[in-house]
């Protein structure tokens, strides 16, 4: 019961600052249109896969684009909460350090996950004004869209509060963009077909769990994937699986 | 309460914290006084769980820091040095976060915000934004937090850091009214002579990790043993004063000589006779400062801005 509550207690935090801070929810949504219309729309003019026009094939990729920005992000910024005492406070009340971790990934990924909500949203209104077109949303789809997105979204806050619990100072996040977010989003298939890729490129793409969300959910919304439904899902469950046990033993270990 | 055995704490290169041995009694504000890196905040977070010692233990409520480190932190409430309330909540929702974090019954969680909130007068506050709060008001909101369940010991890194004095006179008084309503067992750090003299029932003076003296600051100002003589003159017959009974030590103070002296009223002349021609002389009693300046050779004031000012303040007009 008691570790109930504190877990409640940090995803309360989490999405009431998340939804108070109106400009995190306001940029968040800004930089995948920006994607969707520019690159998508720029690129659409000449590309196109089959009858798949570019700007569509793009809109699944864009949805993990945002997943794996804002996850990995926040969970980054737990470097902030050491910065300053606020983790301290946490980590000092009666409560298992399991618990913290499990709050900070319901937080975080129900943070995600409103992003994710919005997106879909609009992509639906872009369906039903043409703005866009050949995506099959109905209830099935969204709803495997959003099963496969919220747990790739565990896995990759997990990544985050790993390397968050491991950094003392904000100043290795700009490593982390380059090292860490910019290959997991470029190897993933987000902006590219996987299936004849060069034989150097492949095995990166094919060790990046991200690509096994985007092929899943492009498989599901725009029926374009390379692998089954259920070995796409498999790959991103063990993913999130390990990356959670990763993460609670850093938890452990973590030093403030 | 609190019983502290051969506290040690290293890092690569120092020893933060060095074979600490301390006595704390129930219902006593404790302080630990010392300047900057002396290891305070270090031996506050071994203590509350958050940094494992080196070696050595201790424990608190009878809970043993190393084995029982769950009970201990049931049995403690603390406000840290650094901020860490978060500002994008109001304080009433900092209050709240608490609550479920110490696992508090709903409607005691609200009584007792209520309550916290009225002793550190921020109801009207509750529910603005952290972030529109002055520090004084943000650190008066920790210090609630860290009541809120009723610890057996509160433990506060130094209470008044940064403050205006008005918001330090506040927070003194919230401090001595805990004590004395809650009979909380609280310890607190703090660099700050003054806080330490008007808050302290007994203090320990700690110096690059080492304690160096434990009492009362009544006691450890009587047990310098006299007043104190601030004398500026070009040289001093350190030995031919050191031969005066009544003369118990002599220091160098910011390159001035002080002098511990027993009846310095009666004595001052035979000693002005001795040193000859003075530029300054002035007679005090002794504070905190001149215990801390026995003790470890130096004056703590060379970290602290506040007694600093105050001092130089004094130079220039006795110029
Ligand atoms: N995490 C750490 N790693 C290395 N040195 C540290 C660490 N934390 C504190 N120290 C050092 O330990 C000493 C004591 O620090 P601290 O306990 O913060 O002192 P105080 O609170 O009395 O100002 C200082 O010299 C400080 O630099
Ligand atoms: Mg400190």
């Amino acid at each position: 019961m008691g570790e109930l509550k504190g877990i409640y207690a940090l995803w309360y935090r989490e999405v009431k600052v998340f939804t108070r801070e109106r400009s995190r929810v306001i940029s968040s949504i800004i930089n995948p249109l920006l994607w969707f219309f520019i690159i998508g729309g720029g690129l659409g003019a000449s590309v196109s896969f089959g009858s798949i026009n570019y700007q569509t094939f793009i809109y699944p990729g864009i949805l993990i684009q945002t997943a794996l920005f804002s996850s990995i992000f926040f969970g980054v910024y737990i470097v902030w909460d050491k910065k300053i005492d606020f983790m301290k406070e946490v980590l000092v009340a009666p409560m298992n350090r399991t618990s913290i971790f499990v709050g900070k990934i319901l937080g975080g990924s129900t943070d995600t996950l409103i992003q994710i909500i919005i997106l879909l949203t609009i992509g639906v209104v872009f369906i039903a004004t043409g703005v866009m077109s050949g995506i099959n949303f109905n209830f099935f789809t969204i709803f495997v869209t959003i099963v496969f997105l919220y747990v790739t979204t565990v896995g990759l806050v997990s990544i985050g509060l790993i390397l968050g619990s491991q950094m003392e100072s904000p100043e290795g996040f700009q490593l982390i963009i380059s090292f860490v977010i910019f290959p997991m989003f470029f190897l993933s298939g987000a902006l590219f077909p996987i299936n004849n890729l060069p034989s150097w490129l492949a095995p990166f793409i094919l060790a990046n769990p991200v690509t096994y969300a985007v092929d899943g959910v492009r498989g599901v919304l725009i029926g374009f994937s390379r692998f089954s439904l259920v070995y796409d899902f498999l790959i991103i469950c063990i993913f999130s699986i390990i990356m959670i046990l990763i993460g609670t033993y850093a938890f452990k270990k973590m030093k403030i | 309460m609190i019983n502290i055995e051969n506290l040690t704490k290293k890092f690569e290169k120092i020893t933060a914290v060095d074979n600490i041995n301390l006595q704390i009694k129930e219902g006593e504000i404790f302080g630990l006084l010392g300047p900057n890196g002396a290891g305070k905040t270090t031996t506050l977070l071994m203590l509350t769980t958050l940094k494992p010692p080196t070696s050595g233990t201790a424990t608190i409520n009878n809970f043993d820091i190393i084995k029982q480190p769950d009970m201990v932190r049931k049995s403690i409430g603390i406000v840290f040095q650094d901020p860490s309330s978060d500002e994008i909540l109001t304080g009433y929702e900092n209050l709240k976060l608490h609550g479920w974090l110490y696992d508090m019954p709903d409607d005691l969680r609200e009584q007792r915000i209520i309550e916290v909130l009225d002793l550190v007068d921020l109801t009207n506050r509750k529910d603005d934004l952290v972030k529109k709060y002055s520090g004084g008001m943000r650190r008066r909101l920790e210090l609630a937090r860290g009541l809120m369940h009723h610890p057996k010991v509160l433990f506060l890194d130094e209470p008044t850091l940064g403050l205006d004095p008005q918001s330090r006179e506040y927070i003194w008084k919230y401090i001595e009214k805990l004590s004395k309503e809650k009979n909380i067992t609280i310890i607190l750090t703090t660099h700050y002579m003054d806080e330490a003299d008007k808050l302290c029932d007994r203090l320990a003076i700690i110096d690059s990790g080492k304690i160096v003296v434990i009492g009362s600051p009544k006691k450890l100002k009587k047990d310098l043993g006299g007043d104190i003589i601030r004398i500026k003159a070009e040289k001093l017959n350190i030995d031919a004063l050191k031969k005066l009974t009544y003369v118990k030590n002599i220091t160098n103070c910011d390159g001035e000589f002080c002098l511990t002296v027993e009846d310095a009223n009666l004595n001052l002349q035979e000693i002005l006779g001795i040193i000859g021609k003075v530029d300054s002389v002035e007679i005090r009693t002794p504070t905190l400062d001149d215990v801390f300046l026995h003790y470890t050779g130096r004056g703590i004031r060379e970290s602290s801005s506040e007694g600093g000012w105050a001092e130089k303040a004094m130079h220039m007009r006795s110029k």
